[in-house]
């Protein structure tokens, strides 16, 4: 009898200790008003940026993460009623439309809005406000083609070429962000027709296709640790800095570079805009202009390796020597693929897919 | 302490208890958490389809999906039972060594991450895994001899490899109780062991390799991560085009609809479950002591026993050794620019504890490890409690018990994005209070392992003979005593797997964590997953450590609970 009470002592006991394991609730002076920030998984600040913010200001910033930028985005539609959050950061100029016609934002100015340049500015309302911005490229495996005495492809056509068959690996456009950006350069660069026609022949030529980035780089790339198959994949132009950023052992150069020949990379920019029916909007526009600052610019390139939009912050060296800035990257109105995202993955998923 | 007041009318001894008062907790718990997130997603989902319209290509949105889901369900399923059933009867009527340890391990693979697993994968079975290397060097041979990824058997192989456990938990939890006499009997009258088998041990164990089929159909047929990871972009579930079409689209309607069906063909699978269970389950006096076990006989009994170790071995435990293996490796030793050739590292263990570029979000592993548990631990709290008021409510056979038996299976058919939305709705302060510890998870844990629980007590509350409870009323006992006495030894097992399931669901889960978690807690999967997002091996490796630590620490929790069970059944 005794012995079944010890299962039901021990797992008290054990519920117990685990409950005292709960952190302590921070005890903050009272008066310190608070700031939420609605973004996505990939948000990160370092710690001595963002309690900067918090000491001129006398806030406290908290954030939430939902997801991906799609997640987000439907958290904040859903609850526009009652917003979770005083400020949304990452919408990107894929989602920028439906965003906008789901009403929202309130728009702002902020002051330092008028350093950045024009290219980033999407919404003449000011609804949002750009932050950042970086490409989708394609990277290569710099030993393979040194190898092989193989020539960079040097645009989207010669992708097409023999000596490229079954060398590239894709994301799936209706399943990963960097798969609808490569398909959307390919969009730019042939037409809302004719970008199917490409698809086909690059079917032909054997293109791989994945569902996510983390298998394109991890398992099928021949560059990163996995081994893959394929010496190219649809990636970011930020990544061969992070290779060497995050090698096992320090490296004297970057094993990947970036393709950016004309239209082979797309522009992804990040927005930040106040919610309507924010509790607290003063300090929501505050944000807004510290995320343009010098310091929060310089601090993002090697925490969510983008590139600052605010001319007077500094490139981390690592990004000035690996990272590739393509002169003409793709564009397409974010009108435009607010109306035609679901017709042109569909498309693209008959095409390439079925 | 609800658990015991709850049961102890129903072991007072009368024929035939009213028992529907065992609902109110659970109903209240399953209204607020379930059909209200879930109904206010549809309603809002049949609002917008009524302002904007709904149009789309039914046969490539929806039957061209389901007709895909069922299909490889029931092909993963029928596999699961072939590997699950002779390993259930393995660890059911056989001792070996190492046999706890195998057990343990072969638990694991349920609770890993679908990344984690697609990479371990690779690791073994890729164009440039170990297999084929191995078979390439051997076989002096130029092209990868295994092109499994990427197919259709590479998401059976996958749901066999996660789902093996539930048969052998939930079906060789039965097998251990069935009393080992009953079939001896029918051999002494002459029965071959085939035809002892068929027409005594089966028909008595049917009840719980309906449940365990059920419960690894609805798995498979709501499986996401390995569709969209092993399978690739040439197959889609409805679960996947759920996935797409709330998140990648923004089409809620079409979403909403998707859900419905998915929703329909849950209900319809658990009524015709719940029709070929309706027999009354014999009860049967159950063993508690497991005197059916012994070491193997003979050759062909010898051969079996090595055989099964041999499957369970590769099929389970290979990939998860490949994953610790990877884990202690340098990644990127053979890499142009570095000289460091292979060998051993603690590298990316290391690197977990360090926090280099100051981010307000890194996670210590300490801390993600605690919040884990903590979570773990409440979700085995709040389903033992439900499970036990359920399953206590079960036994009662009528047809409100079966609609209620039915609907509660509704949750393992509802797609994490679905449910995850459907909170953010609801609660419109997903946290219930900001300062608060966040309930939500665990909450949303439970719903899941819920059916678990009741799958594995029901059929086990359902065996026990009345008469023992009545005998010992007789005896003087009361409720309480007869309920500690008579039914908690004879349900300690499933017990423990019904915990063993919920601990495990909850330590894995990040399909509608990733909407109700928060940064200041962030849990293993959320710290795997944020590794795994960034280019580079150090990135990469750590998340293998952080996945092999998962993996640890999951089988440590389960060594516990089973020792639990254990001491407990010694001192009987």
């Amino acid at each position: 009898m005794k012995k079944q009470y010890k299962l039901i002592w021990l797992a008290m006991l054990l519920l117990l200790v685990l409950s005292a394991c709960t952190p302590p609730v921070p005890t903050e002076a009272p008066e310190l008003s608070e700031l939420t920030v609605m973004t996505h998984d990939s948000f990160s600040v370092s710690e001595d940026v963002i309690a900067q913010f918090e000491q001129e200001n006398q806030v406290k910033v908290v954030f939430l993460k939902s997801g991906d930028t799609g997640s987000v985005l439907n958290r904040a539609i859903l609850s526009k009623n009652a917003p979770l959050a005083d400020v949304l950061y990452g919408v990107d100029n894929t989602f920028l439309s439906r965003a906008l016609e789901a009403d929202i934002f309130e728009p702002y100015q902020s002051a330092q809005l008028s350093k950045v340049a024009s290219e980033f500015k999407l919404d003449a309302e000011n609804r949002v406000t750009p932050v950042d911005y970086g490409d989708v490229c394609i990277n290569y495996d710099k030993a393979f083609f040194a190898e092989k005495g193989l020539a960079l492809p040097q645009t989207l056509d010669d992708l097409l070429k023999p000596e490229y068959k079954g060398l590239l690996v894709v994301e799936n456009p209706a399943t990963s962000s960097p798969g609808l950006a490569f398909m959307l350069a390919t969009v730019a660069e042939y037409g809302q027709e004719g970008f199917l026609n490409y698809w086909v022949a690059l079917r032909e030529n054997e293109v791989a296709v994945v569902n996510d980035w983390d298998t394109a780089y991890y398992t099928n790339f021949s560059a990163s640790t996995g081994k893959g198959q394929q010496p190219m994949v649809v990636s970011y132009g930020s990544s061969p800095p992070v290779e060497v950023v995050y090698a096992s052992e320090p490296l004297e150069d970057a094993p990947t570079a970036s393709l950016v020949g004309k239209n082979m990379c797309f522009r992804q920019i990040e927005f930040v805009g106040v919610l309507k029916g924010a509790k607290n909007p003063d300090m929501a526009q505050k944000f807004i202009d510290f995320m343009l600052s010098k310091p929060f610019q310089e601090d993002m390139p090697l925490q969510m390796f983008v590139y600052p939009v605010n001319p007077d912050a500094q490139l981390p060296d690592v990004f000035i020597q690996y990272a590739q800035i393509p002169e003409s990257p793709a564009r397409v109105d974010p009108q435009s693929i607010a109306d035609n995202r679901e017709k042109w993955i569909d498309a693209w998923n008959e095409m390439v897919l079925k | 302490m609800r658990l015991r007041r709850s049961a102890s009318p129903q072991s007072a001894g009368m024929a035939q208890p009213t028992t529907y008062w065992l609902w109110v907790v659970p109903v209240i718990f399953l209204v607020i958490f379930y059909l209200l997130p879930v109904g206010s997603i549809f309603e809002l989902a049949g609002r917008t389809a009524l302002t904007e319209g709904l149009d789309f290509n039914l046969w490539q949105k929806i039957i061209r999906p389901l007709g895909f889901t069922i299909w490889q369900a029931g092909l993963s399923t029928l596999f699961t039972l072939l590997i699950g059933l002779p390993a259930a009867y393995l660890f059911a009527r056989f001792e070996f060594a190492g046999k706890g340890f195998l057990r343990v391990l072969s638990t694991l693979p349920f609770i890993l991450p679908t990344v984690v697993v697609a990479a371990s994968f690779n690791a073994l079975l890729g164009p440039n895994g170990w297999l084929n290397q191995l078979l390439m060097t051997v076989f002096q041979i130029d092209t990868a001899p295994i092109q499994v990824l990427n197919s259709l058997w590479a998401i059976i192989l996958a749901h066999v490899f996660y789902n093996t456990s539930v048969i052998i938990r939930v079906v060789g939890s039965a097998w251990e109780q069935l009393d080992p006499r009953l079939e001896q009997a029918a051999r002494v009258m002459g029965a071959s062991p085939f035809r002892a088998l068929r027409e005594v041990t089966i028909p008595l164990l049917r009840p719980a390799i309906y449940s365990a089929a059920l419960l690894v159909f609805l798995f498979d047929f709501t499986s996401f991560g390995v569709v969209l990871l092993l399978g690739g972009p040439r197959f889609s579930t409805l679960e996947v085009e759920i996935y797409i079409q709330t998140l990648q689209m923004l089409n809620l309607p079409l979403a909403g609809l998707l859900s419905l069906v998915q929703l329909g063909c849950t209900l319809v699978l658990t009524f015709a479950y719940s029709r070929l269970n309706q027999k009354k389950n014999i009860p049967l006096p159950p063993r508690v002591r497991g005197e059916g076990k012994r070491a193997p006989r003979g050759g062909w009994e010898k051969g079996f026993v090595s055989l099964g170790i041999l499957v369970l071995v590769i099929l389970l435990v290979s990939p998860l050794i490949a994953l610790g293996l990877r884990s202690i490796l340098w990644l990127d030793g053979s890499r142009a620019g570095t000289n460091q050739g292979g060998g051993f590292t603690l590298l990316y263990y290391r690197a977990l504890f360090e926090n280099p570029r100051q981010s307000i979000f890194y996670v210590a592993p300490v801390e993600a490890i605690r919040n884990s548990i903590i979570y773990a631990a409440s979700t085995v709290g709040i389903t033992l409690v439900l499970g036990f008021l359920i399953a206590y409510a079960l036994k009662k056979r009528s047809s409100f018990n079966r609609w209620m038996d039915g609907l509660l299976m509704l949750p393992l058919g509802t797609s994490a994005v679905t449910l995850g939305l459907g909170f953010i709705l609801v609660f419109q302060d997903p946290y219930l209070g900001k300062s608060n510890f966040p309930w939500m998870v665990p909450v949303a844990h439970s719903l899941v392992a819920l059916p678990f629980m009741v799958r594995t007590l029901q059929p086990a509350i359902s065996s026990i003979p009345e008469s023992y409870r009545q005998a010992a009323a007789v005896m003087g006992a009361s409720p309480l005593r007869v309920w500690l006495e008579v039914d908690l030894p004879i349900l300690s097992r499933a017990v423990v797997v019904g915990c063993v399931f919920a601990f495990t669901i909850s330590l894995g889960e990040f399909g509608a964590t990733t909407f109700l978690s928060r940064p200041e807690y962030p849990t293993m999967p959320v710290a795997i997953f944020a590794f795994l997002s960034k280019p580079g091996a150090l990135n990469y490796g750590q998340a293998l450590a952080m996945a092999t630590i998962l993996m640890s620490v999951c089988a440590l929790g389960i060594w516990v609970v089973e020792k639990l069970q254990i001491s407990d059944q010694r001192n009987f």
